[in-house]
């Protein structure tokens, strides 16, 4: 078996290194006009060199929001008040603003939500690409930094002719594959792609992944893909990351979230996912996502929660974790009596 | 019997560039009827490019057919003036794909939804026209005290998806065109925005056109569907037919691209086959990316009668009865 092999039918056996990314007590907070809103509280998670993690959670928890506090691009009213990113050894917070900013690209890049509505209609792509990148490779000739741009190109499925095109002349699917094609410039070691597909078709969205997975294979990079699809999460990521109201409340592997969630909101999201047996049948989680300016006492989601018991509304509960690594938040959780990941 | 909406062999046509006149049909001789007297909720699904927002934009009457007319209760939608044309706007609404796109930057919520509210006099004071904000905020699963003062750049991408949808609730309209509402929103939104829809049909009697790629909610909320590809209709039907019986090769394609949220259903067992520039002139648009096409594909295909409530353009399905293209709507099950 080649590496490739070996990692399609036991991810464990290569993943097993020390991570990449780790983030640690990561807290970002917005100061709006009614008050404060804690958008990321003590966030805690790590990826190991090639691994994909998924972010999924409800629209406005601050998935978004995890991606920009990452690059250090929050905006005020934001402000990160507090915890670590290390990417490959370097802990990025404590960089200041133009070693973050040589960071960007060369050890995490990011590819935001509606990404290729933000190309420039004006400008060729290749003008583009090589703007992101010019400032990063100062001792490159400009025809090897449009060689670099033109094999990014390639290696997203585009043709070199891309180079020289305007952005409305291709099609939403190929305008996203150039705005990761920018992302893959300098080879990262993190790919933060949010909502890459969710304004594309099926078949679209299926080769804008097929994308992403191969030049995460050819560069060895850590993905991490935020979106709403569980569909797509159950057929591209390893792990998932439930996020609600800031939390990270589950983080477990693909086949445990799938079949065996064990936070009850995970569960109940799990619960939504449409099938073809049940036509007409809407099920939503019952209430409304919680303000980040007046979050409830205790578990954030015990409003919401059919399993709810006195302590939740009282006392918050903490992560945990098990045996096999899943972290889960919740005061019925109990780590002990996890059995064996089935394998 | 009266019709809402009818769409008499509308083409739309782009050319671009202004020397080398390259042209792309967005959508051709495309017939539809949609009856007043029984609101329905019609998908339009396909993949990028096939020409569903152009089918939309020309039913809100934004851009102009190149041939072909619109006709909304009895006018011809290019004639409408004065209070009629303000009629038409207030009873034909959308919710947009791109919730980046839509917004001014420089209002906040309150304005961008009291803006209709003055338009069409929905409300007789600030008071009232407050509540029916609030009302349609919360509809659509939102906080009206979290939300009313902030600008666009402080939502979240569903945030702003949902404030589009809240904006359509307000004016009640008699036709809704949905065009990928709820594509950034989690599943559990995702079924009750649906939910939503629904029942803006169901109780208040909206027809709605839900325009979309994902096959799994037109499966839920549509009762019929036409998939659309390269501006020419593929496959029409009963929802519930098309999805589980899917007759013309593409829409084999689009469904098993879907991403099933079941780890034991791969993914994509079909190749995709890049698709070329252009077809087979003429032909079937789906001929240079069709496994099964032959000889005869190289000329126009016609929709081909499959059952009383299904029909594809595709000449797998030539023993069967031809069906004209403003036969579409009797395919279509209300
Ligand atoms: N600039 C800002 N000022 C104030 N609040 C903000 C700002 N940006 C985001 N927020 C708020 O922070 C919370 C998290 O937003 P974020 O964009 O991270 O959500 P998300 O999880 O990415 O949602 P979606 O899935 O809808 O994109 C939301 O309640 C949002 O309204
Ligand atoms: N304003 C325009 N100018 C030129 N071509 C356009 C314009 N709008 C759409 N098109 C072309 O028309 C076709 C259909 O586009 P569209 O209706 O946006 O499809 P969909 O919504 O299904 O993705 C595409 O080939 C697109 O490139
Ligand atoms: S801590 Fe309590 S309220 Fe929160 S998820 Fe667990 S059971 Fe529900
Ligand atoms: S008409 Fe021919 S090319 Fe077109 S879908 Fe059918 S078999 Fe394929
Ligand atoms: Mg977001
Ligand atoms: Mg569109």
């Amino acid at each position: 078996m080649n590496v490739e092999q070996v990692q399609n039918t036991h991810p464990e056996l290569v993943l097993a290194e020390t991570p990449v990314l780790q983030v640690q007590n990561f807290e970002v907070t917005y100061y709006t006009d009614a008050g404060r809103a804690k958008a990321l509280d003590d966030l805690r998670f790590s990826l190991k060199a090639g691994e994909k993690l998924g972010i999924v959670g409800e629209s406005g928890s601050g998935k978004s929001t995890l991606a920009l506090a990452m690059m250090q691009m929050i905006k005020t009213p934001g402000r990160i008040e507090g915890g670590q990113v290390y990417v490959d050894g370097t802990e990025l917070m404590a960089l200041n603003a133009e070693d973050m900013r040589r960071s960007r690209l060369q050890k995490i890049a990011y590819i935001p939500q509606g990404a290729m509505n933000s190309l420039n209609p004006v400008m060729r792509i290749g003008a583009q690409m090589v703007d992101a990148v010019i400032s990063h490779v100062e001792n490159e000739s400009k025809a090897e930094i449009k060689e670099r741009c033109m094999l990014a190109l390639e290696s997203v499925d585009l043709a070199r002719g891309t180079f020289k095109m305007f952005p409305h002349e291709l099609s939403g699917g190929m305008k996203q594959r150039v705005c990761i094609a920018i992302g893959i410039l300098l080879q990262p070691q993190v790919i933060i792609a949010d909502e890459p597909t969710s304004a594309l078709d099926v078949v679209t969205q299926r080769q804008v992944m097929e994308t992403i997975d191969r030049v995460r294979k050819k560069i060895n990079a850590a993905v991490i893909l935020i979106g709403h699809d569980m569909g797509l999460m159950a057929q591209f990521v390893d792990k998932v990351a439930v996020m609600y109201a800031g939390r990270l409340v589950e983080v477990s592997t693909v086949r445990q979230m799938f079949t065996d969630p064990q936070q009850p909101y995970s569960r109940a999201l799990i619960n939504c996912l449409p099938n073809l047996e049940n036509k007409g049948v809407f099920q939503g989680i019952p209430g409304l996502a919680p303000s980040l300016l007046r979050l409830p006492g205790g578990c954030a989601f015990h409003p919401r929660c059919a399993l709810a018991r006195d302590i939740c509304k009282t006392s918050r509960p903490e992560p945990q974790s098990d045996k096999s690594g899943r972290s889960v938040i919740c005061h019925l959780f109990d780590k002990e009596a996890q059995n064996e990941p089935s394998s | 019997m009266s019709h809402l909406l009818e769409l008499r062999n509308i083409s739309k046509v782009y050319s671009r560039g202004l020397i080398s006149k390259q042209s792309t049909t967005a959508l051709q001789d495309f017939s539809l009827t949609l009856r007043e007297d029984e609101p329905s909720i019609l998908t339009v699904a396909g993949e990028s490019g096939s020409g569903k927002t152009t089918l939309a934009m020309l039913l809100l009457g934004f851009i102009a057919p190149t041939t072909g007319q619109i006709i909304y209760r009895g006018k011809d939608i290019s004639t409408l003036r004065g209070s009629e044309k303000l009629a038409f706007r207030r009873e034909v609404q959308a919710v947009f794909q791109d919730p980046f796109a839509v917004f001014n930057p420089f209002y906040t919520v309150d304005h961008l939804l009291s803006v209709p509210i003055k338009k069409f006099k929905l409300a007789k004071s600030r008071a009232e026209a407050r509540n029916k904000m609030d009302e349609a905020l919360t509809a659509v699963g939102l906080r009206p005290e979290d939300i009313i003062g902030r600008f666009p750049h402080q939502l979240s991408g569903g945030q702003r998806q949902r404030i589009n949808v809240a904006r359509a609730l307000l004016l009640k309209p008699r036709l809704l065109i949905a065009d990928e509402p709820v594509s950034m929103v989690d599943a559990s939104l995702r079924a009750s925005i649906l939910e939503t829809l629904r029942n803006l049909q169901r109780d208040h009697g909206v027809s709605i056109i839900y325009i979309t790629h994902d096959l799994t909610t037109a499966y839920h909320i549509a009762k019929s569907i036409i998939v659309l590809y390269r501006g020419a209709v593929m496959e029409t039907g009963e929802v519930e037919a098309v999805i589980k019986h899917p007759q013309h090769p593409y829409t084999r394609l689009l469904i098993d691209s879907i991403p099933w949220p079941n780890l034991d259903q791969r993914w994509g067992e079909q190749k995709i086959i890049t698709r070329e520039s252009s077809g087979a002139g003429n032909g079937c648009p789906f001929f240079s990316r069709c496994a099964q096409a032959n000889e005869q594909c190289k000329n126009p295909a016609p929709l081909f009668s499959i059952a009383p409530h299904q029909a594809a353009a595709c000449f797998l399905h030539s023993n069967k009865p031809e069906l004209e293209a403003a036969g579409i709507s009797e395919t279509l099950p209300t």
